[in-house]
């Protein structure tokens, strides 16, 4: 495993438009696989239309504490694009007169952006349903000025949603790197001390679990009652829901399977386990994402990949709500990531 | 023709069986569907047993089908080891105890 981004190694991957090639040639340029688009054709879904906006998923910056090695950020220590006041104000602008209900903050380790909890103070003032901050958990334990991070978010109300793949060491260690399992066991100790994962708390703690390796998730609920299961028995550990993410092939993941030769197996994975009904709730239709430099994207991966909304109106400051609800949203072939199987996306499998 | 007997692009043509009989190709994949579903056993259990079988039966296209299944169903490598031990001793088992066999004829034989 490596410990330093994409970026860092002045990878060829570490240039969207390298991976967009990549995306699009070989096994979909010569057509033993369908592009994006010809499924969403099948299924008279072409073009990608949004539904009313709900979540605004806000990437407070790509530093990180940790390298994972499936991370679609390219994240880590040596990643320094970091959201600006100025935009962290432009925002909450937008927030005040928007449908959004879901407000969805992430990283990098969105802890470690200097302005975060005047942000989350402020954001939490103006209200919203659900208030994500997606925590790797082992932030909370990097540095004193982190510990009391569970008390903050309690003070707030915030939703914490914490990657965990795996309820034993060996798998998640291979992700996340060496002592991060007995990092993140303690951080959700902590969070559960305070009545995070609880139900008749109301402090919601979600986990998130990404396959480690070039397999897709399998059925949500089953794994679910797995972790619950064995998180409680081996470790006291309680919360409220898994969410199962699709590993997307993009950025530090499409390495790995470039590198392991699982590349083309994994597409053709992802292809045949195509999935219509995904397609209707695909979280590109009420989420729109924010970059570290105010930019909107359709989501997150789309954000790494430099494939901004859209239109006219592509910066925070420009926000313009009735173009965007009749824009297009943009393709490519990693979107087969969202709609495989029961489907994929930040809050989890979209099809039950 | 292929130069080996075995091509692990064929895995996911496995459906295609029933090209050239649809009613039983269609009966046996009902049948397999159904097998697979939660039931007093639950689905993770039924595939570590599939996987087990398949290592007994040595097909390679269900070893790699159930490796995976078993992966995406958060089935530790740990616990298709140990199914594959239950494979094992009940493989070695069947020939050993085949040993009563040999011990009552070398008896039957034996001054």
């Amino acid at each position: 495993m490596t410990n330093k981004s994409l970026a860092f190694r002045k990878n060829k991957l570490s240039d969207p438009r390298e991976q967009l090639k990549y995306l699009s040639n070989g096994i979909f340029q010569d057509g033993q696989l369908p592009k994006f688009r010809e499924k969403l054709d099948e299924g008279s879904e072409f073009p990608l239309k949004p539904h009313t906006l709900e979540i605004l998923q806000i990437n407070v910056g790509y530093m990180c504490n940790q390298v994972c090695s499936h991370c679609h950020v390219d994240a880590g220590p040596d990643r320094k694009e970091i959201m600006t006041l100025e935009t962290m104000e432009q925002i909450l602008d937008v927030l005040k007169n928007t449908t959004v209900n879901t407000l969805d903050l992430t990283g990098g380790a969105p802890e470690m952006n200097p302005h975060f909890r005047w942000f989350v103070e402020e954001a939490s003032k103006i209200g919203v349903d659900d208030f994500i901050v997606r925590s790797n958990l082992t932030i909370i334990l990097a540095n004193k000025k982190f510990h009391d991070l569970p008390e903050f978010f309690k003070k707030h109300n915030v939703h914490v949603v914490s990657s965990l793949p795996f309820y034993s060491k060996e798998r998640t260690d291979k992700q996340r790197g060496d002592g991060v399992f007995a990092k993140s066991i303690k951080a959700l100790q902590m969070l559960n001390d305070l009545g995070y994962g609880k139900e008749e708390s109301g402090l919601k703690l979600d986990l998130v679990y990404n396959p480690a390796g070039a397999f897709l998730p399998g059925d949500q609920k089953g794994l679910e009652d797995q972790f619950k299961k064995r998180l409680y028995e081996d470790f006291g550990i309680e919360f409220n829901g898994l969410f199962t993410i699709t590993n997307l092939p993009i950025s530090r993941f499409l390495e790995y399977l470039i590198v392991s030769e699982n590349y083309e197996d994994y597409m053709d994975a992802l292809v045949s386990a195509y999935n219509p009904t995904a397609v209707k709730n695909v979280m590109c239709r009420n989420t729109l994402s924010v970059s570290w430099d105010g930019y909107l994207y359709d989501c997150d991966f789309n954000q790494m990949l430099e494939m901004k909304v859209n239109g006219n109106a592509q910066h925070i400051s420009e926000f313009n709500m009735n173009e965007l609800a009749k824009r297009n949203i943009k393709i490519s072939q990693h979107c087969y990531g969202c709609t495989a199987g029961a489907g994929s996306s930040c809050q989890g499998s979209l099809v039950e | 023709m292929e130069k080996t007997y075995y091509n692990p692009k064929d895995l996911k043509k496995f459906g295609s069986i029933s090209e050239w009989n649809e009613e039983l190709g269609k009966k046996f994949f009902d049948y397999y569907n159904t097998v697979f579903e939660e039931g007093k056993l639950t689905a993770r259990e039924k595939s570590l047993i599939a996987l087990a079988v398949a290592h007994t039966i040595q097909c390679p296209y269900c070893i790699d089908a159930y490796t995976s299944d078993g992966m995406q169903r958060g089935i530790e490598k740990e616990e298709m080891m140990e199914a594959l031990h239950v494979a094992g001793a009940i493989r070695g088992g069947a020939s050993l105890v085949h040993g009563v066999q040999m011990m009552n004829k070398v008896e039957k034989l034996s001054m």
